[in-house]
């Protein structure tokens, strides 16, 4: 599987824009800076060498309270040779990163859903609106400051007080 | 995209607007669940779909940060819950990876087993419902009528009718009782020839035939492009299944054929399924012949519980991993994995980053049905009537709780 | 009616209006098919051939105003709870809500962000079918349970000031 893959070839293509990720053992893993993705990810998808027509998952991470806090990471799979690869981009905070709808389009509402639960900003997005959650709600879910039950509402008695504004550490939708 | 509440204004050279925005809302028979569906209509003709998601968001993931890595199997069933063992089956493949243990060779046997009587289980209800959903509804009783006979074998090996977290890290949680090869045996034996009477009920009928072909054509790049998996891939003719071509299990000694069609219509879609049913028939008969006698779970006090029960009664040190697990679970070192396997849906993915705690750091899941779904809002070939819709949603085969997580 | 055909001389027959008005709405009690989540599943087992809901009168029907009884089968969220309300709101007295599996009735394992804690926080429900999902024959049982509360129920009689308001 990696010892196939050339992964080496992308390092060489991008120099120190891309770098290997050594400490994941399941798959091939390159990290790269939010500006250069969507060149990454064009040139792995159009190369011949490596064909990654197939893009699997868009999955957001919050290591909050490590900095940097926010990590996307991309799956893909390329179909023509078999292989895998992962994708990290790590993002401050308030994370934004670039689109890459235009070069597969199933990104569309896997960045939605990274918007929803992170908040994470994708600059270019043709129509950026929460996914799962309802128009105004407030909040990321997912991140590691928001609480499991959410906050006391008609629906939910035995959720915890929602905190006063000085102390929110909510977020707004766009 | 602009603003759903906004009609769009155009007007005819009598002044009325023409286009009229519709709601196919949550509450509908042929919605396959809670979708909703914001069209906007000219006519009878269909402009655009937008689908509203979100109505079964549960909130899984953030539950599974503050579960055990086996508590977390009960909440991996709710996914797909027409295949609960597929599931299963991935969510313990994606730890067994991180722990880097390998099931037993009867547990891995007993888990492709169920993962193809699930198979057969989803397949069956989308078989019944997509004919049902353009009319012809003799047929879902005839497949839910079979779906009894695999919730029977189900309940007899687990317990449970569905959700039957069977698996567990490292094996499974019970091995096969008494007679259970037999009946499984027997069922076959009589499904394969009721596969026939589904197709030869509904297959040919002119009515189901210009509902369904030539609709809803999706080619094989704009299918690779859409993330599309497992029978909608392969029914635009893209050759790829997992359990073929990144074997897991015991799926690399098994004999089956990869059903691939041509067209990419929703008849494709719905044959492929079919099927697909008939080898995962052979499949069952192949894991019954070859499985042989030993343990259902890794040996490993401190992954799983002991095979031998009594052992809990005559050893002090079994009895306190017993207490631990049960209590605490097991750590699983630090790492990530990302573990797909060829779910009845299509690709079931399953991302774990574990910190060397009894939860996980982050759980994603990869769900096939919310890619799958992703399909509806691009415009594929003649989707031009609200019934070509109804039909491309039941060929498409969402299920809700995997859309919504 | 077989052995009570024609065996009667002409006579006049005495019951209450209740229990008249009562036997046909039990008997006929027409859910609106309204499946959320794994529950819906074993509804549609409950009404499929082996576990014949058709046979207590039962018929799904896919309008809420042609409905007594809302079967609500999985996890009511948040996003959906108005949705259930107006549909809810939608059904003609008589009308009925069973609560179909434990999320439906308590929010089930998910005390989550996302869910309501309880279907009877925003509907009143009439029976709770524990189960999760509920075998078919637990939800024949729901229905038995309701028939046996409609038959106990006031129509035209004044309802008994210390009993709890029925629901309809």
């Amino acid at each position: 599987m990696s010892d196939l893959f050339p992964v080496e070839k992308i390092v060489e293509h991008f120099y120190d824009r891309v770098r290997i990720d050594d400490t994941v053992t399941d798959m091939a893993c390159v990290i790269v800076n939010p500006n250069d993705l969507v060149e990454l990810c064009s040139f792995l998808r159009d190369d011949a060498e490596f064909k990654f027509n197939f893009l699997s998952d868009i999955c957001g991470v919050d290591f909050y309270p490590q900095l940097p806090r926010f990590q996307l990471v991309y799956h893909l799979f390329s179909i023509p040779y078999g292989w895998r690869l992962r994708i990290k981009c790590p993002l401050e905070d308030p994370p934004k990163a670039p689109t890459i709808t235009p070069i597969w389009c199933t990104a569309n509402w896997h960045e939605r859903e990274a918007y929803d639960m992170y908040g994470i900003i994708f600059e270019g997005h043709p129509d950026l609106r929460r996914i799962y959650m309802w128009k105004e709600f407030e909040g990321w879910p997912m991140r590691r400051d928001f609480p499991l039950q959410g906050y006391k509402d008609k629906y939910n008695p035995f959720a915890p007080e929602k905190p006063t504004e000085q102390h929110s550490q909510l977020g707004k939708t766009l | 995209m602009t603003d759903v509440n906004v009609i769009h204004e155009t007007t005819n050279e009598h002044g009325m607007s023409r286009e009229v925005l519709m709601n196919l809302g949550p509450q509908h028979p042929s919605t396959h669940g809670v979708l909703r569906l914001l069209l906007t209509m000219d006519g009878e003709i269909v402009e655009n779909i937008q689908p509203h998601i979100g109505l079964l968001h549960r909130g899984t993931e953030k539950l599974c940060e503050n579960f055990t890595y086996t508590q977390i199997f009960p909440l991996t069933d709710r996914l797909d819950y027409l295949c609960p063992p597929s599931n299963n089956l991935a969510y313990a493949l994606a730890v067994e990876a991180l722990l880097d243990i390998q099931a037993p060779e009867r547990a891995q046997y007993i888990r492709v087993l169920m993962a193809e009587l699930s198979r057969i289980s989803g397949h069956l209800l989308i078989t019944g419902a997509l004919p049902m959903d353009v009319g012809a509804m003799t047929a879902l009783l005839y497949t839910m009528r079979e779906r009894e006979m695999v919730m029977d074998l189900m309940e007899m090996i687990s317990g449970v009718r569905m959700h039957t977290s069977f698996c567990r890290v490292g094996g499974v949680r019970e091995d096969l009782p008494e007679g259970c090869a037999e009946r499984i045996l027997e069922f076959c034996d009589i499904f394969e020839h009721r596969i026939s009477d589904y197709e030869q009920l509904v297959e040919n009928n002119r009515v189901f035939l210009s509902r369904v072909e030539n609709i809803g054509t999706i080619s094989p790049e704009g299918a690779i492009a859409l993330g599309l998996s497992g029978p909608n891939l392969r029914a635009s003719g893209v050759d790829w299944d997992i359990r073929r071509d990144a074997p897991y299990e015991i799926y690399d000694r098994l004999d089956f054929k990869v059903i691939v069609r041509t067209d990419g219509d929703c008849y494709d879609r719905w044959k492929c399924r079919v099927d697909e049913m008939r080898e995962s028939l052979k499949i069952i008969r192949q894991c019954i012949q070859q499985m042989q006698p030993g343990p259902f779970l890794v040996d490993d006090p401190k992954i799983g519980f002991p095979v031998d029960k009594d052992l809990l009664a005559h050893s002090m040190e079994t009895h306190i991993h017993h207490f631990i697990l049960a209590a605490y679970g097991f750590k699983v070192p630090k790492g990530e994995v990302y573990k797909a396997i060829e779910a009845p849906k299509g690709e079931l993915g399953f991302y774990i980053i574990a910190d060397g705690t009894e939860k996980p750091f982050r759980l994603k899941v990869r769900a096939p049905s919310f890619v799958n779904l992703q399909a509806l809002t691009q415009h594929t070939g003649n989707m031009k009537y609200l019934a070509d819709i109804i039909a491309m949603l039941g060929s498409l085969d969402p299920v809700m709780a995997e859309v919504d997580k | 009616m077989g052995i009570l055909t024609n065996q009667f001389k002409d006579n006049v027959f005495f019951a209450t209006s209740d229990s008249i008005i009562n036997w046909s709405r039990k008997s006929s009690l027409w859910p609106e098919t309204f499946g959320i989540a794994c529950c819906a599943i074993e509804m549609i087992s409950a009404g499929c051939a082996r576990y014949d809901l058709d046979r207590f009168g039962v018929v799904f029907r896919p309008s809420p105003r042609q409905s007594d009884v809302m079967i609500i089968a999985g996890t009511v969220t948040k996003k959906m709870a108005p949705i259930v309300r107006r549909l809810y709101d939608q059904m003609p007295e008589p009308r009925y809500v069973i609560a179909m599996g434990t999320c439906a009735i308590s929010g089930g394992v998910y005390n989550t962000y996302a869910v309501v804690q309880g279907s009877d926080l925003f509907v009143p429900v009439d029976i709770h079918v524990a189960g999760c999902p509920p075998r078919p024959d637990a939800l024949l049982h729901g229905f038995v349970e309701l028939q046996k509360k409609i038959t106990g129920s006031r129509v035209f009689r004044k309802e008994e000031p210390s009993a709890p308001t029925s629901s309809t």
